[in-house]
C-alpha cells in the first residue's frame, strides 16, 4: 500500500508541470503519455483538485478541469517544476545512453555527438547516481552486424525496400527476399529486422546475424497496411503452437544450458545433475543436429523416430571418416 | 486508503515547498487536513515520521532547522526549493531523441517506470520528443525476466550484501553470500559480479540460476566496489578466440551455408571430380566451437584439417552416437559446449 501511494505521488509530481505546460492537451493523449487509462487519469485529476495550499479554501486548491475532454490546470505554483531525478530514474537513462554509445547503429557522427553530450548533461544533473549507473551495464553489441544495421536504418529513413540474402539454418539454405522494413529491434539479446516479407506475404523477423547480404533497392519500402508489428510482450519470441511437436530431451550436467538457451515447456531434475527437458517445436529438423553438436551431453528421448534420425545422422557422419 | 495517503503526501509536499518559514510539526498537522485522521499525537508523530521517510526516498529534500528568534529551538521543517527542482537541462532535439531511445531500452523491463518518469520530467517544461527523426524504427530493448533482477539491482545500487541459493552449471546448488558489485546483461542474460564471501574472491553468477529469493544482509554502503572493476571482462572475452589457423573442410555441394559465409576472403569452394563435394577453407577462430558446428552438420561435412579439430569432431560424433543409442562410452573430458553456435 505504501509503495503504491508513493508511486502515485511521484507520477502526480511529474504530471503537474507536464500538464501546466500543455494546457488543453486531450485526456487521451495525456493518459497515453503516462501509460495509464483515462479513468485513472481522471482519478489523478480529481485528487489534484482537492489538494493545495494550507488553508484549503477553494482559492488555495489546485484548479483542474477536464470536462471538455481537454485538461486545464492552474493554481499549482508550488509544484510547477519537476522534482529532480530520483536515483533509479537517472540510472535508467544513463545506463540506457551508455548502451547506445556502444552500438554500431548509433555510430554516425550525428548520433554519437547527441549520445555523448546527453550523457554529459544528464550525468551533471544526476550527481550521486552516476557511480551506481556505471554498475549497471547492458551489452547489446553482440550480433549487431554494422553493415546490415546501417543499411537497415538507411532503409527506414529513406523508406526504401531491402533485398536480403538470409540464412535459414534449420533448412541449411540461403533464401533471397525483398522486404519492407518496419523496425530494427533487439529481443532476448539478439538483433532482428522486423519486416513485411514479399516472398512470404507476411510479417517476419529476421536475425541480423543471419543476414548474409543486404542491398538497398530504389523502390518504395513502405510496408502494406496489413503489416502490423507483432508486439512481443512476453519472454517468448516465438510462442509455440498447440499442434507443434512435443520433444523430450535428457541432458547430462554439461548440457543443462540447453534449458536456458531454448524456450522449454518444462524441466525435471534427474539423478546426478541430469535434466529432463520438454519443448515444443514447429520444425524438429534441427534437433538431431543439436544432439550431434552436443557430443554426448544430451539425447532425444521422444519422439523415437527423431531419436533414430540422430543415430542415423551420427553413423552416416562417422562413415565419412 | 492509497488515495487518501497520496493526498496527504501531496499536501505535505505543497505546504513544505510553499513555506518560507520553518514549519513546526504542530503547524504541519494543522496545515495538512488528512492528519486530522490521527486521534493522538503519538499516532500523528508516527505517521509524520513515515511520510518524511517516504518523501526522502522519492528524492524530495525535506530539511530541518529552526529560527531561534521565533521558536524555542523547536525543530522546523521545509523542502529545500533549490534542490527539489530538476536543474535546467537543456537538451536539443537530437539529444532528446537519443534520451528517449535510452529510456525505451527499458520499455519491457524492470526500470520501465523510472525511465519513463525521467523522460516526463525532462520534457515537462514543454519540449516534445520528436519521433520523426533518425531514431524512428530503432528499438534496442532489454528484458528483466529473472525474479532476482530487482533485488540484485537494488543491492548493487545500495552496496548491500546479499545471500541466495545458486545452482552451478554442473547441477550443484548451494547458499552463497555475495557483496554485489555490478549487474550486467549480455546476449539476453543477466549476470551479477561481486565478491563471494565464503570463497573470498570475485565471482560471476547468472541470475537465471538463482533459485531462492535474494535476501539482503545488513546495512547499505557496507563495502567498496573496486575502482578498476571491469564487469564485462570478468564474463570473459567477447567474440571468437583468436585461433588464426586455417581449417580445411569438405562440404557437400550446396550444404552448410552458414559455414560457406565464412570462407576466407578472396577464396572460392573447389569442387571435386564427382561434383558432389566442395573443399573450402575457413579461419579456425574457436577450435572447440568449430568442431561443435562441424559435428552439427553431420554427414554434410568432413573436417580434414587441422588434425585436432578433425579428432574433436570424430570424438563428438562418437559420444553423441553412444549416448543416443545407449552404448557405453568414455565421456569427453575437455568440454566447451556452451553457447557457441
Amino acid at each position: 500500500m505504501s509503495v503504491r501511494a508513493t508511486d502515485r505521488l511521484s507520477r502526480l509530481l511529474a504530471m503537474v508541470p507536464w500538464l501546466l505546460n500543455r494546457q488543453g492537451v486531450p485526456l487521451a493523449a495525456a493518459a497515453r503519455h503516462f501509460d495509464i487509462t483515462e479513468a485513472q487519469l481522471v482519478k489523478d485529476l480529481e485528487l489534484l483538485f482537492v489538494c493545495g495550499m494550507p488553508g484549503h479554501m477553494p482559492d488555495d486548491l489546485i484548479d483542474a478541469e477536464w470536462d471538455s475532454g481537454r485538461v486545464y490546470l492552474d493554481n499549482a505554483e508550488a509544484i510547477s517544476r519537476p522534482l529532480r531525478l530520483a536515483p533509479d530514474e537517472a540510472i535508467a537513462l544513463i545506463a540506457g545512453l551508455r548502451t547506445l554509445a556502444e552500438l554500431p547503429t548509433t555510430n554516425s557522427p550525428h548520433d554519437r555527438r547527441a549520445v555523448e553530450s546527453a550523457l554529459v548533461k544528464l550525468s551533471a544533473a544526476a550527481q550521486d547516481a552516476v557511480g551506481a549507473a556505471s554498475r549497471l551495464t547492458i551489452d547489446l553489441s553482440i550480433g549487431a552486424v554494422e553493415e546490415t544495421l546501417r543499411t537497415a536504418r538507411e532503409a527506414l529513413r529513406r523508406k526504401k525496400r531491402l533485398r536480403l540474402r538470409y540464412v535459414v539454418p534449420a533448412r541449411d539454405e540461403i533464401t533471397e527476399r525483398d522486404v519492407d522494413l518496419m523496425r530494427v529491434t533487439n529481443l532476448g539479446g539478439r538483433w532482428y529486422l522486423e519486416a513485411w516479407c514479399h516472398r512470404a506475404e507476411g510479417v517476419r523477423l529476421f536475425r541480423v546475424d543471419r543476414v548474409a547480404g543486404v542491398e538497398l533497392l530504389d523502390v518504395d519500402g513502405t510496408p502494406p497496411p496489413e503489416a502490423v508489428s507483432r508486439d512481443v510482450e512476453d519472454d517468448r519470441l516465438f510462442t509455440p503452437a498447440e499442434d507443434d511437436l512435443l520433444v523430450t530431451l535428457e541432458m547430462e550436467p554439461r548440457g543443462r544450458w540447453v534449458a536456458e538457451y531454448y524456450p522449454v515447456e518444462s524441466t525435471e531434475e534427474l539423478d546426478g545433475g541430469r535434466l529432463r527437458v520438454t519443448l515444443r517445436v514447429a520444425n524438429p529438423r534441427w534437433l538431431p543436429r543439436l544432439i550431434l553438436r552436443l557430443g554426448g551431453a544430451g539425447r532425444i528421448i521422444s519422439p523415437p523416430d527423431l531419436a533414430d534420425e540422430a543415430v542415423t545422422a551420427a553413423r552416416a557422419a562417422l562413415a565419412e571418416y | 486508503m492509497s488515495s487518501r495517503r497520496t493526498e496527504r503526501l501531496l499536501n505535505l509536499v505543497i505546504c513544505l515547498l510553499a513555506t518560507r518559514k520553518w514549519l513546526t510539526k504542530e503547524q504541519i498537522r494543522l496545515a495538512v487536513p488528512q492528519y486530522a485522521d490521527c486521534d493522538s499525537t503519538e499516532a500523528f508523530d508516527r505517521m509524520f515520521e513515515r511520510d518524511k521517510e517516504d518523501l526522502r526516498d522519492l528524492g524530495v529534500p525535506v530539511v530541518t532547522g529552526s529560527d531561534a528568534r521565533w521558536f524555542d529551538d523547536e525543530t522546523g521543517y521545509r523542502i529545500d526549493r533549490d534542490t527539489y527542482a530538476l536543474p535546467p537541462i537543456e537538451l536539443d532535439a537530437e539529444e532528446l531523441a537519443v534520451v528517449g531511445l535510452a529510456s525505451r531500452v527499458w520499455q519491457q523491463a524492470s526500470l520501465a517506470g523510472p525511465a519513463a518518469q525521467a523522460l516526463t520530467k525532462l520534457t515537462a517544461l514543454g519540449v516534445e520528443t520528436d519521433d520523426q527523426d533518425g531514431v524512428a524504427g530503432l528499438e534496442p530493448r532489454i528484458r528483466t525476466a529473472e525474479p532476482a533482477f530487482e533485488p540484485l539491482y537494488a543491492a548493487v545500487r545500495d552496496r548491500q550484501p546479499v545471500s541466495f541459493t545458486y545452482r552451478k552449471p554442473n547441477g550443484e546448488a548451494a547458499l552463497r553470500e555475495v557483496e554485489p558489485w555490478a549487474v550486467l546483461s549480455r546476449s539476453g542474460r543477466w549476470y551479477v559480479v561481486g565478491r563471494d564471501r565464503q570463497r573470498e574472491a570475485a565471482r560471476v553468477f547468472r541470475l537465471s540460476r538463482i533459485e531462492s529469493n535474494v535476501r539482503r544482509l545488513g546495512r547499505a554502503g557496507q563495502y567498496v566496489v573496486p575502482d578498476d572493476l571491469d564487469a564485462h571482462q570478468m564474463l570473459g572475452t567477447v567474440g571468437p578466440p583468436e585461433d588464426d589457423r586455417i581449417a580445411v573442410i569438405r562440404v557437400r555441394t550446396g550444404r552448410a551455408v552458414g559455414l560457406r559465409r565464412r570462407i576466407l576472403d578472396g577464396e572460392k569452394p573447389v569442387a571435386d571430380e564427382t561434383g558432389e563435394w566442395d573443399t573450402l577453407r575457413v579461419r579456425v577462430g574457436d577450435a572447440g566451437g568449430l568442431a561443435q558446428e562441424l559435428a552439427g552438420y553431420g554427414p554434410d561435412v568432413v573436417a580434414l584439417e587441422p588434425p585436432d579439430v578433425r579428432a574433436d569432431v570424430i570424438r563428438r560424433l562418437q559420444a553423441a552416437l553412444a549416448l543416443q543409442s545407449g552404448l557405453p562410452t568414455r565421456v569427453p573430458d575437455r568440454e566447451r559446449v556452451e553457447e557457441t553456435q
